[in-house]
């Protein structure tokens, strides 16, 4: 009795401690607001430098976490002065295309101007604006659409 | 577009419109479809089978796409044939009225034709089974080729003598073919008759293209092309096939819809972030800033009299509709409802702008009268935008998009219409998913 009595608390306990885990993960959130701030689509230009920054639902303002990564950018680009870089501004899918083409270039050209607010030449820095012709995640979901509302620096070979 | 050249001829006196009984009130929507024959054209005996055309089945494929057209308008039944009483050559004589009424037909098409020397000749009349009188007679003389044209014409004819306005079945939809994953979307240039058949593709689908409007003769189109990863502004010329950037700007154009005369392109400029409405003259090549606003400008579109232009911004925060002067002054905001609203519009009959509204994550096609007032949204769904208008403003074609699933699973792409009574819904099939549909002007005026 008492073995099974342990048996079953220890159970219990172990239980507890997997729904908490299941739970904290359930509640880790990959957004701020609706802004991305996960890493599954982000690529690396280098060790540390991630390529690209997410944008809320029709804004085009930076976060915190974006100038962080753009200034990230901007010491590579210093340090690598031969390199060019396109950046493609990109919009999710839930407004109309024209508006979104937009919308994409008006990103890309934030994304721009804070690399050259850190010195990097603007002939260095082309941009191009994909609307939503080209989401990163295909799904229709809200994780998606923040995914897909982004900025990316892409060398210019 | 091929030159096509169609004789005209009025054979019979047309009855006065106060002797008809029979009238299709289309402002009420499909409420009660009014009950059509129409009757197989009778073949000439004399006339023969042609290479790549079957002469003998003229008469029933003429009738059939009168039929589908007339459907299609949700305000007409088009009765089985297999009810019908009389022979088509002996019904187009001289119907046995009280036959086709007992079928419970209100109006009857009867017709015949014949293939001679390479020349089709097609004339049909249009009865009114109530009053028991003949309505339209008109004869065509065309190459034979053109005989999907001919049953398009007819149809316009008769729609128009049933309803009062001007048909849209001798037109074209110009639009994005569209193939492939969603995250790699293979997009070409694609050209139908309304209705769906012969389909032509115009471009190979090597560069993204989006947006084609027609111009107002619907030789040429405008279109966005990201040739050589350059997205701007194009102009092709449909028949030769040549095609050319309009413009020389140094940065992304967008957006481009033609002036009502045809002489200028009216299109977004993006530069440094920002997208102001631009203006260039076909012919002078001279370039005018029409917006100038740190906000997004674009959607532009003339007012058929093209004293006035309507667009969208968010220069209040959030996409709205405006309208101004076509030289960029009076700038006036006129949607002021919960919610965003774009891709403007303006209707062939300068009265009402339809547009596209999200609210709470679903999307609206409606249309409201140029000041604003009188919002109508005809259809909601996950997905849908860009309207556009039949050439009588009674129709809009739109695209619409599915929910899709992880890995873009379930995802597709249609062209839908819908009459501005908010009635009569239709998927238009198309060989491929489809977007950004551009109607035509009526082909034959």
């Amino acid at each position: 009795m008492n073995f099974n009595k342990n048996l079953r608390n220890i159970f219990l306990i172990l239980f507890a401690t997997l729904a908490l885990s299941a739970c904290s993960t359930a509640k880790k959130s990959q957004t701020t607001g609706d802004v991305y701030t996960g890493t599954d689509t982000v690529e690396y230009l280098a060790s540390g430098v991630k390529d690209r920054v997410f944008f809320a639902t029709n804004k085009s303002s930076l976060t915190s976490a974006s100038r962080e990564t753009l200034r990230k950018q901007a010491t590579y680009l210093r340090k690598n002065k031969k390199l060019n870089v396109t950046i493609e501004g990109h919009a999710d899918e839930r407004g109309t295309r024209e508006y979104n083409l937009a919308l994409g270039e008006r990103r890309a050209n934030a994304a721009r101007d804070y690399l050259m607010t850190y010195g990097i030449s603007g002939k260095r820095i082309s941009v191009i604006s994909y609307g939503k012709e080209r989401p990163v995640n295909s799904e229709s979901t809200p994780l998606a659409w923040s995914q897909n509302r982004r900025s990316v620096t892409v060398k210019v070979k | 577009m091929k030159k096509i050249i169609i004789i005209f001829s009025i054979f019979f006196n047309l009855i006065s419109n106060s002797n008809a009984l029979i009238k299709v009130d289309i402002t009420r929507g499909n409420l009660d479809p009014l009950p059509i024959a129409v009757s197989p054209l009778h073949v000439d005996n004399t006339s023969v089978n042609l290479e790549n055309l079957d002469v003998k089945k003229l008469g029933v494929n003429i009738s059939s796409i009168i039929e589908k057209n007339f459907k299609s308008t949700g305000l007409f039944n088009p009765l089985k044939k297999e009810a019908f009483v009389q022979k088509p050559d002996i019904a187009h004589l001289k119907p046995r009225f009280e036959d086709w009424r007992l079928i419970k037909a209100q109006a009857l098409v009867t017709g015949k034709l014949s293939v001679k020397n390479n020349k089709l000749k097609v004339e049909f009349r249009l009865w009114d089974l109530t009053a028991s009188k003949e309505m339209i007679a008109l004869s065509f003389t065309t190459t034979p080729s053109n005989w999907r044209r001919v049953a398009h014409i007819i149809s316009d004819k008769i729609y128009e003598r049933l309803t009062g306005e001007t048909g849209y079945f001798d037109t074209r939809i110009i639009y994005v073919a569209e193939s492939g994953p969603k995250n790699q979307r293979v997009k070409k240039l694609a050209i139908m008759d309304q209705d769906g058949a012969k389909t032509k593709y115009l471009t190979l689908g090597n560069e993204l293209v989006l947006t084609p409007r027609f111009n107002p003769s619907n030789q040429m189109v405008t279109y966005l092309s990201y040739f050589r990863n350059l997205p701007r502004v194009y102009l092709l010329d449909i028949e030769t096939g040549k095609q050319e950037v309009v413009g020389n700007f140094p940065g992304m154009t967008f957006a481009p819809r033609f002036s009502p005369d045809g002489k200028k392109i009216i299109m977004s400029f993006a530069k440094d972030g920002n997208s102001d409405i631009f203006t260039m003259d076909l012919e002078t090549r001279v370039v005018e800033r029409i917006t100038e606003h740190s906000s997004i400008d674009t959607s532009p579109s003339y007012s058929p009299d093209g004293k006035y232009i309507c667009f969208n911004s968010d220069r209040s925060g959030l996409q709205q509709i405006y309208v101004m002067k076509s030289d960029g002054t009076n700038v006036k905001r006129i949607t002021f409802g919960k919610g965003i609203y774009g891709t403007p519009v303006w209707s062939p009959r300068g009265d009402l702008i339809a547009f596209t509204k999200v609210r709470k994550g679903r999307f609206y096609i409606g249309v409201m009268r140029s000041d604003g007032t009188g919002e109508r949204l005809l259809t909601e769904n996950f997905y849908q935008e860009a309207p556009s208008w039949s050439p009588n403003g009674r129709v809009l074609v739109f695209y619409r998009e599915t929910k899709s699933g992880p890995q873009g699973k379930g995802f597709s792409a249609k062209l839908w219409s819908i009459d501005i009574t908010g009635y009569n819904e239709r998927k238009i099939k198309t060989e491929t998913d489809a977007s950004d549909p551009s109607w035509s002007s009526l082909l034959s005026k």
